[in-house]
């Protein structure tokens, strides 16, 4: 008898030669992947020395196996076939004739995945076509919310009011909080920050024109419509990423319901109602901030303050905070629809819908807000 | 078994013999699934105590109950395949985090689960690229990754168009006379129950508790209870009857 062994632990295997042009694997032992396998390659390389046309197994002295086995098994039986040699599954144990059985009875599907990149210049292109692919979609998206906005204004647009409230609360009463400590501490750093400045040519009162003008003009409304891209938009586009996921938007169209006017419109008009209200409050509690430093750190009087501040900003300040603040509320609730919309239909999908909605919306903030700058700066305000 | 105050049901006592295909059924909202979340270390029923073996799951430490759990493979209602990775993935996560077998072998153990449940060629397949009944299939060959002497399908056959779902109580079956694998199958699917089950419980959406226990075609033909016959025969052989 002449054979090779090849010994890892309980697990062996054995090359026997019965008869010149046939060979019997002998496998004994336990065969359990997690304590080690013999590697089928001794084997097959020996066999291959042999020249043997037919071989056969002889596992009656497995103690126990797994599904180690039978990938071995498998291995070895595909080497087999590819090189013509007949194998003689009879000796296996019946579970493992079964399972390879099974196994092979659906081919394995050609499916002509590759994982070839295809050359930059075609992933470029194919970059700037999903590129300008997206801006189409979005300006549909817009188009269609103005449509809504027209079946409102019609008074045909269909949506439950309840919902609206809802949203409402949401995005309004909820977000006070949030609102409020970065709103305050804003304040606070700004008017810290002036301080330490103005003091040095003794114009510590003018820190109250500063977060004046700051808070109302840019800062209150920018910083409401960042955390509230956060907040709220985040959770519009995870919320209708998961409704179309269930299919649930599937389920309005189906029905006549335009998921445009029964999902999207009573979440713009909530962010559109709520924001400028919010930036408002912002702008008040970035003030009370700053009145913090002007009096704990500044020795100034309340009195003194409120007057500077007064002094400070005019109506129209406050007002060109409350316009941008309504475009940014569009904005905000756009990205944040569009981007639950269009989600794929996996939690995977749903998580990257909400960080787009968050990117898309905050680009078009800061955007938006430099054109809001140079606009009023040529309108002389 | 409850949730809060709401008893869904009580005074369930039964066992799941080695190497047997066991049935939970019962009607919708009798607490089948619930009953799978309990035996498979999801849910800590209300009262009482699953045991394996003699070794009690709910009164075992933590490690324990991870040892324990290392010897189930559950596969879900809608296969739950985690959406991020490819279906390789999916069967290879178990084999990765729990052997250290070399990368090499997982690849071939992987590829020979999804040939069992007939998906070769799909290792690099998202789950959202592949069917209703392929996802469900990719669930079960997840289940069997660690080769577990429990296997759990909560509803296999639910969603299935009927060559699909008898696809799957073969698999089942296959599995078992194969693998040797103990087999718990939540389902109402009565051509399913009548193939595959040696063994089931009934439970009673109305009584709160299993009102039968036995081997299915016994049941449908011997029980004394009227609810489970009229279950088992699909609805006909109710007593009595209409008459004009």
């Amino acid at each position: 008898m002449n054979g090779a062994t090849v010994s890892v632990l309980d697990a062996t295997l054995a090359v026997r030669h019965p008869e010149p042009d046939g060979a019997v694997l002998e496998l004994a032992g336990h065969w359990l992947s997690q304590r080690g396998l013999p590697e089928p390659s001794d084997a097959l390389g020996e066999l291959q020395a042999a020249r043997v046309n037919h071989v056969a197994f002889d596992a009656r002295q497995v103690a126990a196996w797994d599904s180690g086995l039978v990938t071995f098994v498998l291995k070895v039986l595909s080497e087999m076939a590819a090189r013509g040699v007949a194998a003689d599954r009879a000796g296996l144990p019946d579970g493992v004739r079964r399972l390879i059985a099974m196994a092979e009875a659906v081919p394995e599907r050609q499916t002509g995945r590759t994982d070839l990149r295809p050359p930059w210049l075609a992933r470029i292109g194919t970059r700037a076509i999903a590129a300008s692919r997206g801006v189409a979609v979005g300006f549909a998206f817009l188009g269609e919310a103005l449509l809504a906005f027209g079946a409102l204004v019609r008074r045909h647009a269909r949506f439950r009011v309840s919902d609206l409230l809802v949203v409402i609360q949401d995005c309004g009463p909820r977000a006070l909080g949030i609102v409020s400590l970065i709103s305050f501490l804003i304040g606070l750093i700004l008017a810290f920050v002036g301080a330490v400045q103005l003091q040095q040519f003794g114009a510590s009162i003018f820190v109250a024109n500063l977060v004046a003008i700051a808070m109302t003009r840019e800062i209150g409304c920018i910083m409401t419509a960042i955390v509230m891209s956060g907040r709220t938009g985040a959770a519009f586009a995870a919320q209708l990423g998961t409704m179309n996921t269930n299919q649930e938007i599937d389920a309005l169209s189906t029905m006549g319901i335009s998921p445009m006017e029964f999902l999207v419109l009573p979440r713009m008009l909530a962010l559109i109602a709520m924001m400028p209200l919010l930036t408002v409050y912002s702008d008040l509690v970035g003030i009370l901030g700053g009145a913090v430093v002007g009096l704990g750190m500044l020795g100034l009087s309340p009195t003194e303050y409120f007057e500077q501040t007064r002094a400070a900003v005019h109506v129209s300040d406050f007002l060109i905070g409350i316009a941008k603040s309504s475009v940014f509320g569009v904005v905000v609730a756009l990205a944040g629809c569009l981007r639950g919309m269009q989600s794929g239909r996996s939690a995977a999908a749903v998580g990257l819908a909400a960080t787009s909605a968050v990117v898309t919306s905050i680009v078009w903030l800061i955007v938006l807000d430099g054109i809001f700058a140079v606009i009023l700066n040529v309108l002389g305000f | 078994m409850a949730y809060g105050s709401y008893v869904i049901q009580h005074d369930l006592d039964f066992s799941v013999e080695r190497g047997e295909i066991f049935v939970i059924m019962g009607g919708s909202g009798s607490g089948k699934s619930t009953l799978l979340n309990h035996m498979v270390g999801l849910k800590p029923p209300a009262r009482g105590d699953v045991v394996y073996d003699g070794e009690s799951f709910w009164g075992a430490t933590a490690e324990a109950q991870e040892g324990l759990r290392r010897r189930l493979g559950v596969s879900f209602q809608s296969g739950a395949l985690w959406s991020s990775m490819t279906l390789a993935e999916n069967v290879g996560l178990p084999l990765q985090t729990f052997t250290r077998l070399p990368e090499r072998q997982i690849r071939e153990i992987v590829s020979l689960k999804l040939a069992l449940v007939g998906l070769a060629g799909y290792e690099e397949f998202y789950p959202s690229e592949v069917s209703g009944g392929m996802l469900k299939r990719a669930g079960v060959a997840r289940a069997m990754a660690l080769d577990p002497d429990i296997l759990f399908f909560d509803e296999p056959s639910a969603g299935l168009d009927p060559i699909s779902s008898r696809r799957l109580d073969d698999l089942i079956l296959e599995l078992r006379a194969s693998l040797g694998a103990t087999m718990v199958v939540v389902t109402h699917e009565l051509a399913s129950i009548f193939t595959i089950a040696d063994n089931a419980v009934f439970l009673d959406a109305e009584t709160r508790t299993m009102i039968a226990c036995g081997p299915p075609k016994k049941l449908r033909d011997e029980s004394p209870n009227p609810t489970v016959r009229t279950f088992l025969r699909r609805g006909d052989g109710t007593t009595g009857g209409i008459t004009s």
